[in-house]
């Protein structure tokens, strides 16, 4: 009996051994094979890493920083035209090629009430009129609650006479979407206006749909008898 | 007895003898099963992987030695040309979240960005947000689903989006039996995923569900690999580790905003330096109503919600 005991001793000392063996064998053999290639991605990066470093030395002894900027409309609305010319070609007008001829009335609140143009259009922004904001003595500029004119460019000062709570959280970066760099020293901040999101007729967020969701056991549908 | 006749061998053989021979064989083959994941290991690890040190032990050499394996690594199962990065804390930073959850209106636009940028499952839509559905007037959690579609927000309803909240008093880090995950001087709690030994106790120990398991390995197609990574953030993780969200490192190192805040449409979300007097972060915390989740547990999270 201790003759067998010995023989399976003996066994799982020569097993042991072997695997030892056969892995420190493995590990010369796949190091050896490695480092050809493993040069000559050392010598790459060591040198992105000294043009990172030369570049952010650079900066800060310059004291570089990038603007905040905020996105712009590109100027006054323009309106398609219905029609088209004999060529088929449609045409965009500006707001003054008629409101330069007609009177401005200055109650209307609604596009409801309109009986030539600008019908169907949603307007869902309190209690205002139209001239609230549009400008009834030039119709390619807004102005402001004093009179003075701003250009459509400039619609966030307009925005900010009644919305000064979200003006002054977005000059925090705590209102609305931006994207590009949290660090000014390295790069700049691109960040939406108002009407990027908010259309100045109905500025409501718009509901959206949810498209993604991940699979995994919290979202899974839960079984209602269980509740 | 003697004098019956009988087969010689099973004479000799005496019973004690048999059953002690039927066990030994039995241990041996007991052996054998238990040490057969070792030869699997051997196939499915590099003798390189297996041999490698903690990150936080490497020398710049070795570090460079084994990112070029990762990407070679990379190249072959994926067939992606990547760059892994080594970005380390910029110094004088540390590094917090915040989410408006009055403008929040759930639509998970984050939560497919970071799924996109961290390189994550394709077959699972792994992501490391999980936005909960909760009713008005309440923050726990508890109360909150998932599972919500459709047209969002809903009446009565707000929308708490988590994700890992970089504790200062981090659970999962405690947990770890091997210290494959730990807090970096910027905030950022992160795992060597070279390191990780796969047991989930940080899963179980974290009060916010952040971490995630590779069941299986990530399935990712070449075309849709990020290859803008870093070791300690998006790479391609191996399968049997846990990993968790970074505040994407890879960028926000780098000085670029997080993806999941750059995918937001609502302008929810805020993220800066929290040691920068002039920061976004800093007024808010300063000007909003600002609640911070599970707040009784003393993790200190490095992650705020506000309200207008």
């Amino acid at each position: 009996m201790p003759r067998i005991a010995n023989l399976f001793f003996t066994c799982v000392v020569c097993v042991t051994a072997a695997m030892i063996l056969i892995a420190a064998g493995q590990t010369a053999l796949r190091d050896s094979t490695h480092t050809g290639s493993d040069e000559s991605h050392t010598v790459r990066d060591a040198s992105v890493h000294v043009a990172q470093s030369e570049s952010s030395a650079s900066e800060n002894s310059a004291a570089k920083t990038f603007p905040i900027i905020v996105r712009k409309p590109i100027g006054p609305p323009r309106i398609e035209l219905a029609g088209t010319d004999p060529q088929g070609r449609s045409a965009s007008v500006a707001c003054s090629t008629c409101h330069s001829v007609r009177k401005p009335n200055l109650e209307n609140v609604s596009a409801a009430t309109l009986d030539e143009f600008h019908q169907g259009m949603t307007f869902e922004h309190g209690k205002i009129a139209c001239y609230a904001c549009h400008n009834p003595s030039d119709a390619d500029t807004l102005h402001l609650a004093d009179g003075a004119s701003v250009a459509y460019e400039d619609v966030m000062t307009l925005c900010s006479q009644c919305h000064s709570k979200q003006a002054e959280s977005f000059a925090h970066g705590a209102h609305g979407g931006m994207n590009g760099h949290w660090d000014l020293n390295v790069g700049p901040q691109m960040k939406n206006n108002c009407i990027d999101c908010h259309d100045p007729h109905a500025p409501a967020y718009p509901k959206m749909i949810v498209g993604f969701k991940p699979k995994d056991r919290f979202n899974e549908p839960t079984d209602p008898a269980e509740h | 007895m003697t004098d019956k006749p009988s087969l010689p061998i099973v004479e000799n053989f005496s019973r004690r003898a048999a059953v002690k021979g039927g066990f030994a064989t039995l241990g041996a083959a007991a052996f054998v099963a238990a040490v057969s994941p070792l030869r699997q290991a051997a196939s499915d690890k590099s003798a390189a992987e297996f041999m490698q040190q903690h990150y936080t032990e490497l020398s710049p050499e070795q570090k460079a030695d084994v990112i070029a394996r990762l990407e070679a690594e990379t190249k072959q199962n994926y067939g992606a040309e990547v760059t892994i990065g080594d970005d380390r804390p910029i110094p004088g930073t540390k590094f917090v979240y915040a989410i408006n959850l009055s403008v929040c209106n759930g639509n998970g636009n984050c939560v497919e960005a970071c799924h996109k940028e961290n390189n994550h499952d394709r077959s699972t839509n792994q992501s490391y947000i999980r936005v909960l559905e909760m009713p008005m007037g309440t923050m726990d959690m508890e109360q909150g689903t998932t599972t919500y579609t459709g047209a969002v927000p809903k009446d009565g309803k707000f929308y708490l989006p988590v994700q890992c909240q970089q504790c200062d008093e981090p659970p999962c880090v405690d947990v770890c039996p091997v210290k494959a995950t730990w807090k970096e001087e910027d905030g950022i709690v992160v795992v060597d995923y070279n390191w990780c030994i796969g047991c989930r106790y940080c899963e179980a120990a974290c009060p916010y569900h952040a971490r995630r398991f590779n069941w299986k390995k990530p399935e990712v197609p070449a075309e849709e690999v990020n290859p803008d990574q870093s070791y300690l953030s998006n790479r391609i993780r191996p399968v049997g580790v846990v990993e968790k969200c970074t505040y994407c490192l890879h960028r926000t190192r780098r000085g670029k905003l997080p993806a999941c805040l750059e995918a937001c449409p609502t302008g929810a979300r805020v993220f800066g330096n929290i040691l920068d007097k002039d920061s976004n972060l800093r007024w808010i915390l300063e000007n909003k109503r600002v609640y911070i989740l599970k707040e009784e547990l003393g993790t200190k999270p490095a992650f705020f919600y506000y309200f207008d």
